[in-house]
């Protein structure tokens, strides 16, 4: 049965992967509600499929949704639209109330455009952005789930959080020690970043404004904006920009991120558990990796690195040996650190067992990256949808857990870290150029006007999807980002439920989840 | 009145033994050694600011609290020059003077009306309820094997001398350690240092306390630790040689070895340590019964 609905999609939708270009506006499908719906149904049916985005365009009283399927099976990228006529006047069924991976999405829609969807089960504000249809609805009056009973009791924190984090509401429904319910809240640091890239065509504050879309994943979010605007460019131009060392450039620069935040997160879910050891090993390793990277490029968060069409730091010979040097170093004491963590009995003690999403619930609620192949999904951009050298010099193999705890996302983590110390060591060491090839950025090149596009990118968080349509000047008109955070908070929620509140810290840490990649 | 001081001083001087082991095992040079003093000195220079929901017991707890740890203090001798206060049946005024403080900063916590503290407050009731018949038992220990119920004449009177009440001792010593760690909240019970307020026993319950009345809550916190540090010192050290700077020095080695708990050990999840802390009570009964054997001159096999 999923073979016959899966052609029958794939011959009405349009098909693509991530190393292919732009393709025309007028190429994508254009469905009513009625065919998209039972399209996406069948998509959400399959196992392998998640939607990577969903958004909507205004086009006159209505609307236009463009959604983009990822089909991890097949290592293709599906696309089409649907188109409602007036807003106002019809209720729609949702997918939500089916398949609770679309929760997001379905939420955005009708927060901005008011979308009015009949059966959705969870319709709350998402994050309250400036132009939302309904003004009344802000966050001091945001519809809280309640529970009543003798027995239990709610504890609030947020959204102003002790510490040095980010703003958002965590409401716990609890009876004793026992978290019952958890119901997150953001928003709270929505700065219409998509709006703001469109709002200028000066691509070098496109690609600042990309690189802060959530900053703990800088490389990850402007590979995926450089990507995309080169996609809009002629095939030429993007062959011969493959040619070059910019590929090995930014996947060095990549894994290099994913290893810094991976021993940060390794360190902070020590730190949350009073392991003093893994803490301060992991701390001082985190700085020889972020300090690499301010030799490299002048900034230790990798920020003006990645540039479209190529690059004012070039990978030169001293800076190779450096990072290798440095590498062995990380790897060799993570290593002692590795073990430690995994054999010390008060450290499992904690981890184990703790803040449990199987992997039913992982898939359901279309969990991606760390989160879910720590619950036992194969989900990776850089197996199923390679791009650059992902799937061509390195063919990769995600490392998976079973138990979906936190142990299982902090092994994750660390058969990642040592992954990446590989795929950089195979990059770095394969070729060395004589001389460094300067290649300055540009960013002057126009774009082919009435195209979309997309990009994926496996961040260390997860997959992030950029994707974009330009006008009719060969502007960018809708700009649309898409962080792992936007997927995975839900899981969080689900993971703590019937664990004691005091062990939802460690949790919250392992998902190490973004709170402006998901507000934007 | 000797021994008083040379508890204040053991007081100021055991978070700087183990801050300073800590910095030392991870690697770093770590504080001057009376940092932590200097930092209460700005606590007492500062004024208090109350919550506006907070009532009258919130505002006397620290008060209470900080006098009722001074009297416990007084009572307990650090060597053979006597305690300040001492008759028959302190150590059951001493228990239950730590309990009337405990009991206070827990009103006091719930007086604010945060959840967070009521929390904290729930947690600080249920672990000072699993700890104190570890501290009873030790205590009915140190009395049967002394035959007195001042803590002065227990150590005072106690067989010095003998092999067998040093091994039955040394239990003993390990025992009201642990009960020290419970008490100041220290890991694997409960981690000092974290800023995370779900996670927090003692932390918790004062976080709307700054300034001057931070500064009582966190003396009298270092005051039931050193007197506990100096119950167990003694026990051990009035069995062979019983003097102040012995007890001094193995207060020292109770400070290093928490610090090192602290440096190699995660904190344990909260339900497990109820097991942790029921336990310190099997491991005293064990002392009671191994003393009670040696004392009649049991022996067994």
């Amino acid at each position: 049965m999923n073979d016959v609905t899966t052609t029958k999609s794939v011959s009405g939708w349009l098909s693509s992967d991530n190393r292919e270009g732009s393709v025309p506006c007028s190429d994508i499908p254009l469905l009513s509600y009625a065919e998209w719906f039972a399209d996406m149904r069948d998509w959400l049916r399959n196992e392998s499929c998640r939607c990577a985005s969903c958004f909507g365009v205004p086009q006159g009283d209505g609307l236009r949704i463009y959604s983009l399927m990822a089909d991890d099976a097949a290592g293709r990228v599906f696309i089409a639209s649907c188109r409602i006529a007036s807003l106002p006047d019809t209720v729609l069924p949702s997918l939500t109330a089916l398949y609770p991976a679309m929760h997001a999405f379905e939420r955005d829609l009708a927060e901005r455009f008011g979308v009015r969807y009949g059966d959705h089960p969870w319709l709350k504000p998402l994050r309250f952005p400036a132009d939302r249809l309904d003004g009344r609805s802000t966050a001091s009056n945001y519809p809280f789930y309640e529970v009543r009973g003798e027995s239990l009791h709610e504890v609030n924190v947020g959204p102003i959080h002790a510490g040095i984090i980010e703003p958002g509401v965590f409401r716990f429904i609890c009876n004793g020690e026992e978290i019952r319910h958890l119901e997150i809240v953001l928003g709270f640091q929505h700065r219409d970043v998509e709006r703001l890239v469109c709002s200028t065509s000066n691509v070098l504050r496109q690609t600042v404004l990309a690189e802060s879309m959530a900053g703990d994943s800088t490389v990850a979010h402007a590979t995926a904006y450089a990507r995309l605007v080169e996609k809009f460019a002629s095939d030429a131009s993007r062959e011969e920009l493959a040619s070059t060392s910019l590929p090995v450039e930014r996947a060095v620069a990549l894994e290099m991120e994913r290893i810094a935040v991976h021993l940060a997160d390794t360190g902070a879910i020590c730190t949350d558990i009073g392991y003093q050891l893994g803490q301060v090993a992991c701390e001082a390793l985190r700085t020889v990796v972020i300090n690499s990277m301010q030799l490299w490029c002048g900034n230790r968060f990798s920020k003006g690195l990645i540039r479209p069409f190529g690059s004012h730091y070039p990978l030169s010979g001293a800076l190779r040996e450096m990072i290798l040097k440095n590498l062995s170093d990380v790897e060799r004491r993570y290593g002692e650190v590795a073990r430690c963590l995994s054999n010390e009995p008060s450290v499992l003690g904690r981890l184990e067992d703790c803040g449990v999403v199987p992997a039913a619930r992982a898939s359901r609620i279309g969990a991606v990256g760390l989160a879910a192949r720590a619950s036992g999904l194969v989900r990776d951009v850089r197996s199923s949808h390679g791009w650059d050298l992902y799937g061509r010099s390195v063919v990769h193999e995600p490392v998976v857990e079973q138990t979906g705890d936190v142990m299982a996302r902090l092994k994750v983590r660390i058969g990642e870290v040592f992954q990446s110390i590989g795929y950089v060591r195979t990059w770095l060491e394969a070729s060395v150029p004589e001389a460094p090839q300067k290649r300055p950025p540009r960013y002057d090149v126009p774009l082919s006007p009435d195209r979309f596009a997309f990009s994926l990118v496996e961040g260390w968080r997860g997959e992030v999807c950029h994707a974009a349509l330009t006008d009719a000047e060969g502007r960018l008109a809708v700009y649309r980002a898409v962080d792992p955070s936007l997927h995975n908070w839900l899981a969080l929620a689900l993971a703590v439920r019937r664990i004691g509140i005091s062990d939802f810290p460690i949790n919250n840490k392992s998902f190490s989840l973004s709170y402006c990649g998901h507000d934007m | 009145m000797l021994s008083f001081v040379v508890l204040i001083f053991i007081a100021l001087l055991l978070p700087g033994v183990v801050n300073r082991t800590r910095a030392v095992l991870s690697g770093r040079k770590g504080v001057t050694l009376w940092q932590h003093v200097l930092t209460l000195g700005v606590s007492f220079r500062k004024g208090a600011v109350y919550s506006p929901v907070a009532g009258p017991v919130f505002r006397m707890a620290p008060v209470v609290g900080l006098g009722a740890s001074l009297t416990a203090v007084a009572m307990v001798p650090a060597g053979p020059s006597g305690a300040l206060i001492s008759f028959g049946g302190d150590v059951v005024l001493f228990c239950y003077l730590l309990a009337l403080g405990r009991m206070m900063l827990i009103l006091g916590a719930l007086d604010t009306g945060s959840s967070f503290e009521g929390m904290g407050a729930s947690r600080e009731a249920l672990y000072g309820a699993l700890v104190e018949p570890a501290l009873f038992i030790v205590l009915g220990t140190l009395a049967l094997v002394s035959g007195h119920t001042s803590f002065e004449r227990i150590f005072a009177r106690m067989e010095a001398g003998s092999t067998e009440m040093i091994i039955a001792m040394i239990p003993l010593m390990y025992a009201v350690t642990k009960i020290l760690i419970v008490e100041a909240g220290r890991i694997p019970v409960d981690d000092p240092r974290t800023h995370l307020e779900l996670t927090m026993i003692h932390e918790v319950m004062v976080l709307d306390y700054c300034g001057f009345d931070l500064g009582l809550v966190t003396l009298s916190s270092w005051l039931k630790t050193a007197a506990f540090a100096v119950i167990a010192s003694s026990a051990l050290a009035a069995t062979f040689a019983y003097c102040i700077p012995l007890v001094v020095l193995l207060c020292i080695l109770i400070g290093l070895g928490v610090g090192t708990i602290e440096s190699f050990m995660a904190r344990g999840r909260l339900f497990d340590n109820t097991t942790y802390i029921v336990t310190i009570s099997a491991i005293a009964f064990v002392v009671f019964i191994v003393a009670f054997l040696i004392l009649r001159n049991i022996h067994i096999g």
